[in-house]
């Protein structure tokens, strides 16, 4: 059943639910600290849960333009589930500022050491500097801030009158806001992840990580819509919507997996020292972690989702998301650990899990907060009714 | 099923099912105009210069060509890449975009997929061009022999046989079943008996009843599912024939999807330049509208833009490598010796697709057919760049030399781009041009006159 102006209201239970995380979050951080973990690993865990939380924000927010900008019609009527996962960003941004003033930054980065710098990091300096380092740091999150918080308010007002001049507006922000994801985020990603393992080097990585961030935050999204779904709300959602988000899953497994393959190959294959030292350090000390990646986050989804049936309701969807939520957890865990931590001082245990429990309930909080503050459905949208009556043959 | 206003007719002057099937079958019943023939005879006198080339190159052999000591692969490896990735369009469009439900596609897939086949053709001809002996270009498959030589599987060239093998094998089967339906069509108009009876059995017996339907649209869409991945892993292992080398500007990881992104770039240029031609000539405005010239247009955006962030990302990290061979190989080609080669891709693939940004260029039908233009020559000179200038300055300095082709070379790729539209003006005679079938099946949905109905 569809109604139109139903709005989100988030339940005591669920608020509780979210509060205990975030509590959970906190006394495992404080937890760590007590027991004696090193500052290096919490500074590690924090960079990694920002990192991640952010990006499944950037990809709500990048499925919702994407889908603007590509006259997609199907989507429209879950497009605010993308828009409130971007409501994350500006939280992240702020934790990362934090972690990066309050001494991350010379605990996870090498290059930050200025007066034990080697020969080729020296050559980096005009780069990998906090100066601009910081600089970059404002531009992304300035820049993404803005066009989200503009990209949110054309769709609002778009939904509110349903007049087509707000329509172009909130498209021409969605295109804008595509061609500057599609060159921040390779570039943040390169000063927030790839310079922590500071001598190596792979022009593939920043799309290894995009890759990666989309699988999961479609995970995300098929989850978020579930979920919803079983709240009774989003009842005009059918199949239909759950078979394309399930397509979206299995083929940017498959993409991830196609792009680690593209980038590990290669470096195994021309055997250069300074390249292959990376994925020595992660067979060497790290070896589990760097199997199970790809057991989660390729062979699950291709297997479970390969057939049509299996994309088409939640029995098996909900689990794979759960899984492929997961395990590019753990995808961005093997990126970090071994260049931040190194083998003998990582592992996985109160501060992983606790830490990154506490930002779920976060990353929740904020998604349900956006989402009460508009109706579910935009109802205006000029597209809107073609995923109202959504069929497809196949 | 409900379609938003805001949506174009796909197809224009509100047609019914009969007015279709005249509209792109009858260029083939009559006489071809006096452009083809115009056409065809600059396209065989293009050929016949590749046949002298050919002969040239077989005869005397490789030395015919400029390549040297350092610069070993030169034009040869440069057009197989190009056409290879102009072969790209077509199955992106055939397969990607049906998996997208895309439905503009269906007015072009079908000589998208044509062009794509003629264009494997002609990439494939290079590799067994460079082989100097033609005949023995079986050597290639790896089965027992009383040579006791087998291939070297560890070989990226060795990989590029298979795929591009598959690839062909699968367009083409994909390319037929859709044809089907069609030449049934072609059969029942026939006039002629040799006419009913050569396409009454290219047609396999077609009747159109519901099982053959049926059937034909389940091949349809497993063979999509089938190309889909296809449409990644040739380019893909394309690229690795210089990626999985030590050589500077060659081994880079972002190698592969950015070389894909480039093939589906110049796939498009290409369909673009030959579609805005055909549906002139043949009338088929109506079909291959200007929404569908600016759908394939934003493509170009896309992927044009991809490429250009691969470029940079490339030029940058040379740089933040610090590794100095790196760093050289990229300065060299922006200002060393070839640096013109570099600017002329520079401007073509990165700069002339960025107008199309502006609406009114998309929608223009002369200035995409010139920025369609200029995105060939781009992506050509790509090749050259990437190849040639990566050769160019060796490890060794002694060695470092310089290279032009010679007019045996030049032979051979004119010669193939007379192959190319010689085949195809051929294939614009003997097949229906759109997938008549397919345009039937948008049509109640897209067409004009049910945009009309509904928002009167």
């Amino acid at each position: 059943m569809v109604m139109e102006n139903q709005k989100f209201i988030l339940t005591k239970k669920l608020s509780t639910l979210i509060y205990g995380m975030i509590g959970i979050g906190v006394l495992s951080l404080a937890v760590s600290f007590l027991i004696g973990t090193g500052a290096e690993r919490i500074a590690a865990n924090l960079l990694l849960n920002t990192y991640y939380f952010l990006a499944l924000g950037l990809i709500g927010l990048f499925l919702v333009t994407v889908h603007t900008i590509a006259e997609s019609g199907w989507h429209t009527s879950i497009q605010r589930i993308g828009e409130s996962m971007g409501s994350f960003i500006p939280v992240a941004g702020i934790l990362m500022l934090l972690l990066f003033v309050f001494g991350g930054l010379h605990l996870l980065y090498e290059w930050t050491h200025e007066d034990h710098l080697d020969e080729i990091l020296l050559k980096k300096v005009a780069y990998l500097n906090a100066p601009f380092f910081y600089i970059r740091f404002a531009v992304y999150f300035g820049v993404w801030v803005i066009l989200a918080h503009f990209i949110r308010k054309y769709s609002l007002l778009l939904d509110k009158s349903g007049d087509l001049k707000y329509y172009r507006k909130f498209r021409i922000f969605s295109a804008v806001f595509v061609v500057t994801l599609a060159v921040t985020s390779v570039t943040s990603s390169w000063d927030w992840l790839m310079s922590i393992d500071a001598h190596w080097f792979s022009t593939l990585y920043g799309w290894y990580v995009f890759s990666s961030m989309l699988a999961s935050g479609t995970a995300v999204l098929i989850i978020l819509l579930i979920a919803l779904k079983r709240m009774g709300y989003m009842g005009h959602v059918n199949n239909e919507h759950i078979h394309d988000l399930g397509k979206y899953l299995f083929g940017f497994s498959v993409f991830w997996a196609y792009l680690w393959f593209s980038q590990y190959m290669l470096i195994w294959y021309a055997n250069i020292p300074e390249e292959t030292v990376y994925f020595y350090e992660r067979h060497k000390n790290f070896s589990t972690i760097f199997y199970v990646n790809l057991i989660l986050n390729f062979v699950i989804p291709f297997f479970a989702l390969m057939t049509r049936n299996s994309k088409r309701g939640s029995l098996i969807l909900l689990p794979v998301s759960v899984i492929v939520f997961i395990g590019h957890w753990l995808d961005l865990y093997q990126l970090i650990m071994p260049g931040a931590v190194g083998g003998e001082a990582s592992g996985i245990g109160i501060p992983e899990v606790g830490i990154t429990i506490g930002f779920v309930g976060l990353f929740l909080f904020f998604v349900f907060r956006s989402l009460a503050k508009a109706p579910l459905i935009p109802k205006n949208h000029p597209f809107y009714k073609e995923s109202l009556e959504y069929h497809t043959q196949y | 099923m409900y379609t938003s206003p805001l949506r174009e007719p796909l197809i224009r002057g509100n047609k019914n099912y009969k007015q279709v099937t005249d509209d792109v079958l009858s260029p083939m019943a009559g006489k071809p105009s006096k452009y083809w023939y115009a056409g065809i005879t600059l396209a065989g006198i293009a050929l016949l210069f590749g046949g002298w080339a050919t002969f040239r190159t077989v005869f005397y052999g490789i030395g015919e060509w400029g390549l040297n000591k350092t610069i070993g692969w030169g034009w040869g490896i440069t057009n197989f890449v190009w056409w290879v990735g102009i072969g790209h369009a077509g199955t992106f469009i055939s397969a990607i975009l049906l998996l997208f439900r895309q439905k503009w596609r269906t007015s072009i897939n079908r000589s998208a997929e044509a062009m794509t086949l003629i264009a494997v053709m002609c990439a494939g001809f290079f590799p067994l061009i460079h082989m100097g002996r033609l005949l023995l270009g079986f050597y290639i498959f790896p089965y027992p022999n009383t040579r006791s030589l087998w291939v070297n599987f560890n070989s990226p060239l060795l990989w590029d046989v298979f795929a591009i093998s598959t690839y062909f094998a699968v367009s083409l089967i994909f390319w037929y079943v859709g044809l089907i339906p069609d030449l049934g069509t072609v059969r029942d108009r026939a006039k002629t008996k040799i006419r009913k009876a050569i396409y009454g059995f290219l047609s396999f017996g077609w009747t159109g009843s519901a099982r053959h339907w049926s059937r034909h649209e389940t091949v349809s869409l497993i063979l999509a599912g089938l190309a889909a991945p296809l449409v990644l892993s040739v380019h893909t292992i394309v690229s690795f024939d210089f990626a999985t080398s030590v050589i500077p500007g060659w081994h880079t990881t972002i190698f592969p999807p950015y070389f894909v992104s480039g093939a589906i770039f110049s796939g498009f240029a290409m369909v673009l330049t030959l579609m805005i031609v055909t549906r002139k000539a043949l009338n088929l405005e109506d079909y291959i509208t200007l929404n569908h010239i600016e759908s394939m247009n934003k493509v170009i955006i896309l992927t044009g833009s991809i490429v250009g962030i691969a470029y940079l990302t490339e030029f940058f990290m040379a740089w933040y490598s610090g590794v100095e061979f790196e760093t050289y190989a990229f300065f060299n080609r922006a200002f060393g010796p070839y640096a013109w080669a570099y600017w002329i891709m520079m401007t073509c693939n990165v700069i002339t697709p960025q107008l199309f940004w502006f609406r009114k260029i998309r929608r223009s039908v002369l200035l995409t057919f010139i920025i369609s233009i200029f995105v060939n020559i781009g992506m050509w000179f790509e090749r050259f760049v990437i190849v040639v200038t990566s050769l160019h300055r060796d490890f060794l300095p002694s060695s470092w030399t310089m290279y032009k082709p010679t007019v045996v070379e030049v032979g051979l790729y004119v010669g193939t781009l007379g192959l190319f539209f010689t085949l195809f003006l051929l294939f614009i005679r003997v097949f229906p041009v759109i997938a008549v079938a397919e345009v039937k099946g948008v049509l109640k949905s897209s067409g004009e006159q049910k945009k009309i109905t509904d928002h009167e």
